[in-house]
């Protein structure tokens, strides 16, 4: 298979016209010792032999069209609109390369201009960028930000924050030698406010996830009054789906919303390309990280869109760049840019009220079981922890269940030492009641069977 | 532009999706969440019907160019033809409806798919071992900084903190380090466009702990000294990273890994035809060598040989950086560049590096008698970089014939870098395209200059024309930002719900 469109007699042709007998005198400047190498690597195969060598490998995994999952944990099967995907495919967004000319540009710099608005509508703040690579790494350049502008070489991360964003920050920050403070959770899953009272004037930043790691809802409001007596930057992560009905982040005082749109119109596949979102309050536009595009004119005056405030950036910036972004996930924010446009302003608050409304009907399913107890007793979204009392260890009660077709939820004890018999269940608007009834029955007559 | 934006075509009570019924006992959200958390009117987003969404993307989605409707040759970018059959297999729900948190024995394909990917990347480039994790080019060289920093603190050398790096190298190379705590010192060019080894040889101190160097280099040449430089490193206890951008030049030819490089990124969205997506999603996995694969991100994906079964090593060596995403790096992209490396093996590849070194030397033979080539004394690899000098001393930038070729039906080159060449249009034509588009476009690459040493103002006014908007106003729009819409001033959103004001 090969995708090189030449014939044997264009290469000859144009080596002639070059002036060289042959290819290799092009290839003079590589040390014959360094060409002197064997590539040990499969045959190559024709497109059909391909599709079925892939096919055979897609066919030894077990996608979600085939289970009934209540897995989240910071990746989340949503529906996807069938428009979403179609629109995705076009070519004309799929194969162009970041609007560096943005008169032969104006498609992608439009998406971005309206995604970057929707994000603003959403969480409340005045100023969003086009994407950084996940929630993840969103969250270490939002502690990187704060770093820079506050000046204090420590940062606090609640301790309810998902521990594979926390784990990220610390390995981005590691570098800087910067100090991380935990902030810890109360018996309701919060975070313990007295805390931090105490260590919010000690940091750079703050960083909050709500809803938190393990679906509880914080008081954001409660917490921005806190962080704002003091000169640390107050950091929300959130999941975009929740802010259909919960207070968004701006009008909680936060100083730099952070997430990830996978949650809109983006595949799970096994954990990306997803894309971080990056909002900021207006004082802090100069300092975000990644590509911004912006409205302005051309010599009609008619309107157009270009990436702009380009004097943070790593191309023109060089070493003092606010970041290192060049490719980020311009066309999972396009996906999502198109998902809220189909969704619009009644579709995502009733998107999160069924994940409100199931979330807390499995709740209460599995509640009444024998032997399943809620573990925090604060308000949640759409996933929630449950503690099972039952001598059947966690991963063999997994396995049971997977042979019946069902992803339980995410064990958390490999997480949290004091999480030990804890699952987090998520249940969003892609669980029927029928699922969600055939999950509590499963897992009923598992711990009756080991009681 | 005559297209409005989406929030412009939004009408009142519009809906573009609908959702199931809820089929479960429904309570007030009040009751479930407490008012206090909630927010008091729904988001502003826009309402429209499906058929206005897809009339609205696909009439923008026509304002670009895209390799599938016109020739991209962007320098460093390698904008290759993305083969159809991988956009059919990433969509197979066997790939794209996988969680990142299933149990192993439910996605044994895909970990198998990772592994053997770590290990085809291996062999093209004379790697040890592979982290896929890496979302992007630049997330990778930002890893390779972290190895590097934690390589050094294991040996006891915390005190290597400068990395070097020449002229011509990419802007992400010195942000990458800094924003890792490492200091920056440029190295220029020697007068044929190389890393000058003997200013090397000056700068290496024992503070140095690595240098990063692109080679084949932004000016399209190969490092011939490269077994040197590594020499040099190496005897003063640095590490030499390779920006593998233009791996493109390489492939099925030489290995990374004999030229003595330590650490390396790749690009899946350049060297191995991943579409680019617009800006992403790509996926730049780091290679090393043995010393440094301890220090290599978590998860691993390991083979149970015993088992033939595939499983994640969350902890890794006690060793690792740590954690750099949140799952695995972007699988969706990985598979496709998978694909592309089985479909062609190694003959095909090597064909790649041929015809793109040869479209490459092929088309700066057809310009070379329009245009000044700086640092030309030999063949090129993959790509070449004009100057402009000679049009702009008749008032012609590199900018306004980057403008003039997009009205005439060409993505431009990449503009204004490397930083040494003055007025430069770097051109990557990549092996995909036509002898047929080259002829092409070298004729008017050539009419264009021909012009501007003729008729200048022609190409110093309007340019370009036949695109939805002519040039761009890119000063006011940086110095007044308006980065959202707001319906009713018709420009900037209002500041109302903005986050609070610093004291």
């Amino acid at each position: 298979m090969h995708y090189t469109p030449h014939t044997d007699s264009d290469r000859e042709e144009m080596l002639r016209r070059i002036g060289v007998r042959g290819i290799e005198e092009l290839l003079v400047d590589i040390p014959a010792s360094l060409r002197n190498t064997e590539f040990s690597l499969p045959e190559g195969m024709s497109e059909h032999e391909l599709l079925k060598h892939m096919t055979v490998l897609a066919s030894a995994n077990r996608p979600l069209s085939e289970l009934t999952s209540f897995l989240g944990a910071g990746a989340y099967e949503h529906l996807i609109p069938a428009a979403v995907e179609y629109l995705l495919a076009r070519p004309e967004f799929s194969t162009c390369y970041t609007p560096y000319q943005p008169e032969a540009s104006q498609g992608t710099l439009t998406a971005l201009f309206e995604y970057q608005t929707m994000i603003c509508r959403l969480t409340g703040m005045p100023v969003a960028n086009a994407s950084l690579y996940d929630g993840a790494s969103a969250c270490a350049e939002a502690a990187i930000l704060a770093l820079r502008a506050q000046g204090k070489n420590r940062v606090a991360l609640a301790r309810s924050l998902n521990p594979f964003y926390a784990r990220t920050v610390a390995t981005y920050l590691k570098g800087l030698g910067t100090e991380i403070v935990e902030i810890p959770y109360t018996e309701g899953g919060q975070v313990d406010t007295g805390c931090l009272a105490d260590i919010a004037g000690t940091v750079s930043c703050v960083i909050v996830q709500s809803p938190n790691f393990f679906g509880v809802i914080e008081d954001m409001k409660a917490i921005g009054e806190i962080i704002h007596d003091t000169d640390a930057l107050f950091v929300a992560s959130v999941n975009p789906v929740s802010l259909g009905v919960l207070a968004p982040p701006g009008e909680c005082g936060a100083d730099i919303a952070v997430g990830d749109v996978q949650v809109f119109g983006n595949t799970l596949s096994f954990g990306g390309p997803y894309a971080g979102f990056f909002a900021v309050a207006a004082a802090l536009m100069r300092k975000i990280p990644g590509r911004v595009c912006g409205m302005t004119q051309d010599r009609e005056g008619r309107r157009g869109f270009v990436l702009t405030l380009q004097t943070r950036e790593q191309h023109i910036r060089r070493e003092k760049a606010t970041s290192n972004i060049c490719t980020n996930e311009a066309l999972c924010t396009l996906a999502s840019c198109v998902y809220l446009s189909l969704l619009g302003r009644q579709g995502i608050e009733e998107l999160a009220r069924l994940n409100v409304q199931k979330a807390h009907y499995a709740c209460e399913v599995l509640s009444a079981i024998d032997g399943v107890t809620p573990y925090f007793s604060g308000p949640f979204f759409n996933e929630f922890v449950i503690t099972l009392d039952s001598a059947i260890p966690l991963d063999a009660l997994e396995e049971r269940m997977l042979k019946q077709g069902i992803l339980p939820g995410l064990r958390l004890g490999r997480f949290f030492s004091d999480l030990e018999r804890c699952l987090l269940v998520c249940v969003t608007e892609a669980r029927t009641r029928e699922e969600i009834d055939r999950f509590a029955a499963a897992l009923k007559q598992i711990l009756k069977e080991n009681l | 532009m005559s297209e409005p934006l989406i929030f412009e075509l939004s009408r009142e009570g519009k809906r573009g999706y609908t959702f199931p019924e809820c089929d479960v006992p429904e309570s007030p959200l009040a009751s479930l969440i407490g008012t206090r958390h909630l927010r008091r009117e729904p988001a502003a987003l826009p309402e429209l019907a499906e058929i206005d969404v897809i009339r609205h993307f696909t009439r923008i989605s026509r304002l670009n160019f895209c390799v599938d409707t016109h020739f991209y040759p962007l320098g460093s970018c390698t904008m290759k033809y993305n083969p159809k059959v991988n956009e059919k297999i990433a969509a197979l729900v066997g790939f794209s409806q996988l969680h990142p948190l299933q149990p192993p024995q439910t996605v044994q394909g895909m970990l198998r798919l990772l592994f053997e990917l770590e290990h085809l990347l291996c062999e093209i480039t004379g790697m040890d071992a592979f982290t896929l994790q890496p979302a992007a080019g630049a997330h990778g060289e930002l890893v390779g900084m972290m190895i590097a920093r934690a390589y050094f603190a294991r040996a006891g050398e915390p005190g290597r903190n400068i990395v070097l790096i020449p002229d011509s190298g990419h802007g992400t190379n010195p942000s990458s380090a800094a924003l890792y705590g490492f200091e920056v010192q440029g190295l220029a060019s020697d007068a044929s466009g190389r890393v000058d080894v003997k200013q090397l040889g000056a700068a290496l101190t024992p503070r140095v702990a690595a240098l990063m160097l692109t080679n084949p280099n932004t000016l399209g040449l190969f490092e011939k000294d490269i077994s040197s430089i590594a020499g040099l490193l190496h005897d003063n206890g640095s590490l030499f990273y390779c920006d593998g951008a233009n791996l493109n030049a390489l492939v099925g030819l030489a290995k990374p890994g004999d030229m003595g490089i330590d650490i390396l990124h790749t690009n899946m969205h350049k060297t191995f035809s991943t579409p680019h997506g617009g800006g992403g999603p790509g996926a730049g996995p780091v290679g090393v060598k043995k010393k440094l694969a301890p220090f290599l991100p978590v998860p691993r994906v390991r083979r149970d040989d015993a088992r033939g079964t595939y499983f994640f090593d969350g902890v890794g060596a006690g060793d690792s950086v740590g954690r750099v995403h949140a799952f695995y790096g972007n699988a969706g992209v990985l598979l496709k560049a998978y694909a592309y490396i089985r479909a062609l093996g190694a003959e095909g590849l090597r064909q790649v590096a041929l015809d793109a070194v040869l479209n490459a030397n092929y088309l700066k033979e057809l310009v070379s008698a329009c245009f000044d080539i700086p640092y030309n004394s030999g063949p090129c690899m993959h790509e070449f970089v004009l100057s402009a000098a000679r049009q702009k001393e008749h008032g012609v930038s590199a900018l306004d014939i980057a403008k003039a070729l997009i009205d005439r039906g060409f993505h431009p080159p990449t503009v204004y870098f490397p930083l040494i060449v003055k007025e430069a249009l770097m051109i990557e034509p990549t092996e995909t395209e036509t002898k047929e588009t080259l002829d092409t476009f070298a004729r008017v690459l050539c009419e264009i200059a021909q012009a501007a040493e003729h008729s200048p103002g022609t190409l110093t006014n309007v340019t370009p024309h036949t695109t939805p908007v002519s040039r761009l106003d890119e000063v006011s729009a940086a110095r007044k930002p308006v980065l959202t819409w707001c319906a009713e001033s018709g420009r900037e959103e209002k500041d109302s719900a903005s986050g609070r004001q610093r004291r």
